[in-house]
């Protein structure tokens, strides 16, 4: 069976390793913004020591290697880790947080970046107004949201492309925690290229998606909000 | 609502501000009191912008003192539309609707519509602020410090990038707000705008306070060489 067939006859093997990997790179990416937009705006307008070397560090670690993250993520989660006690290593949470430690980087420094960009910009007015600290970040998070959601399929499309975070620490252990990179390396070492190929095109066609998306919500954002 | 004490009068005493190692304004001493438009003349560079930042306690004097009768920052019923204004990424009305409960006031539709409306800018609410022309955004701007209801609005420039029609707009809704009460504190390098708003005209040149004259005498008889040269249309620098 070609990797066309198999996309388009909607072979269940190969679906609900997208499943997974749908379920496991969203969740990430929701935990990642979760903690990274927060951290970023709080960077961004608050001054205290340190803090241009936790931007340096922020901004380093977005380049971040996969598998260094995943290494890590298992030292944590393994039965003589600090977290092994919540038996999560080789389970689909594990992938979760793997890949979450790996984007959420991404979206704080880039929301860092934006926040502080748009506050040069509104600084006066905001102050002006009156408008009190929290206020500001609320206000600061609304009009960067579109943004903020660019960051966020960006953090995303990193994430599902990544291989060596969620092999080490999901374990790659069929019908459980095979996601479709990890399907795709391993198929390819097998010689199975149909299964290979297929679950490419399909990961291809989520990050075009993704993208897609991105680029529609900043079209709608200028249209309707200006 | 929040406290309506005065923030008026506003007193400058030996008033500098220093940006580094350039001084910007040096030893201003005025009164803002209640009444007709106060117009900050004078050339690019004088120190009329921080002048009108220093009054709206956005900045802080590196010299003299300045006194509000309100000293509460966060309860002054004071306003101020830049030169340049920020347009909030959200439709005109939501921009007044922000700035409405900013001020701790009501943000109905219904206020929304009346302040558009003073503007001229009713049939436009539902469009981006972003999208309006530089004129509308200025009329916005001014809708957004009007839903302050202030006591004291403070303009920097408000026509400086505008055609005639849009400065005729602008200058019919300053003048109005002055009509009703509000006192007006205008930055305006518009000699002709200065003459057609001004009560009394305060002239800066190379950071200090040169000449403060109620707008008829100034403009009849200036009482500085610097002022006269400005008045005649000669440039001074």
């Amino acid at each position: 069976m070609s990797a066309f067939d198999l996309v388009l006859s909607g072979d269940p093997k190969l679906y609900s390793i997208v499943a997974l990997s749908l379920y496991v790179t969203v969740s990430a990416t929701l935990a990642a913004c979760a903690a990274g937009l927060p951290l970023g705006a709080l960077v961004a307008l608050t001054r205290f020591p340190g803090r241009h070397s936790l931007i340096v560090l922020l901004n380093g670690c977005m380049g971040l290697p996969p598998v260094v993250v995943g290494l890590l993520v298992y030292l944590m989660l393994s039965r003589a880790g600090p977290l092994g006690d919540l038996g999560l290593l080789f389970t689909p949470p594990a992938m979760i947080v793997a890949q979450a430690v790996l984007i959420a980087p991404i979206v704080a420094a880039l929301t860092r970046q934006l926040i502080e960009d748009l506050w040069s910009e509104y600084r006066d007015e905001l102050t002006a107004m009156a408008i009190g600290p929290v206020a500001r970040v609320a206000t600061l998070l609304w009009d960067a949201r579109f943004s903020l959601v660019t960051i966020a399929l960006a953090g995303f499309g990193r994430a599902a492309a990544e291989v060596g975070a969620v092999m080490i620490v999901g374990g790659n252990i069929d019908g459980f925690t095979r996601v479709m990179t990890t399907t795709i390396a391993l198929e390819t070492s097998k010689g199975d290229l149909p299964l290979a190929m297929g679950l490419g095109l399909v990961l291809i066609a989520v990050i075009l998606l993704v993208n897609a998306m991105a680029w529609a919500v900043r079209g709608w954002s200028e249209r309707h909000a200006g | 609502m929040r406290d309506l004490a005065s923030t008026l009068p506003i007193v400058l005493a030996g008033v500098g501000f220093a940006a580094g190692e350039v001084c910007i304004l040096r030893d201003v001493t005025l009164s803002i009191e209640p009444g007709p438009p106060t117009v900050l003349i004078g050339p690019n560079g004088s120190g009329k912008t921080t002048l009108i930042k220093l009054a709206m306690g956005l900045l802080a004097p590196t010299a003299g003192t300045i006194r509000w009768e309100q000293p509460e920052p966060a309860v002054r019923r004071q306003a101020i539309v830049f030169q340049k204004p920020v347009m909030l990424r959200r439709s005109a009305g939501s921009n007044v609707a922000f700035a409405l409960k900013a001020a701790g006031r009501t943000a109905d539709m219904a206020t929304v519509a009346r302040l558009l409306d003073r503007v001229g800018l009713a049939p436009l609410a539902a469009r981006p602020a972003r999208r309006l022309s530089g004129g509308e955004q200025q009329r916005l701007a001014l809708a957004r410090a009007l839903a302050r209801d202030p006591e004291v609005l403070f303009l920097d420039e408000p026509t400086a990038s505008l055609d005639p029609a849009a400065t005729k707009a602008v200058e019919d809704i300053v003048a109005s707000a002055a009509a009703g009460g509000v006192k007006v504190v205008m930055a305006t390098h518009d000699l002709g705008q200065a003459r057609r708003l001004a009560g009394d005209v305060v002239f800066l040149a190379r950071g200090r306070l040169i000449e403060h004259a109620p707008a008829a005498r100034f403009f009849a008889a200036p009482a500085t060489p610097e002022a006269r040269s400005f008045v005649a249309g000669e440039l001074v620098i």
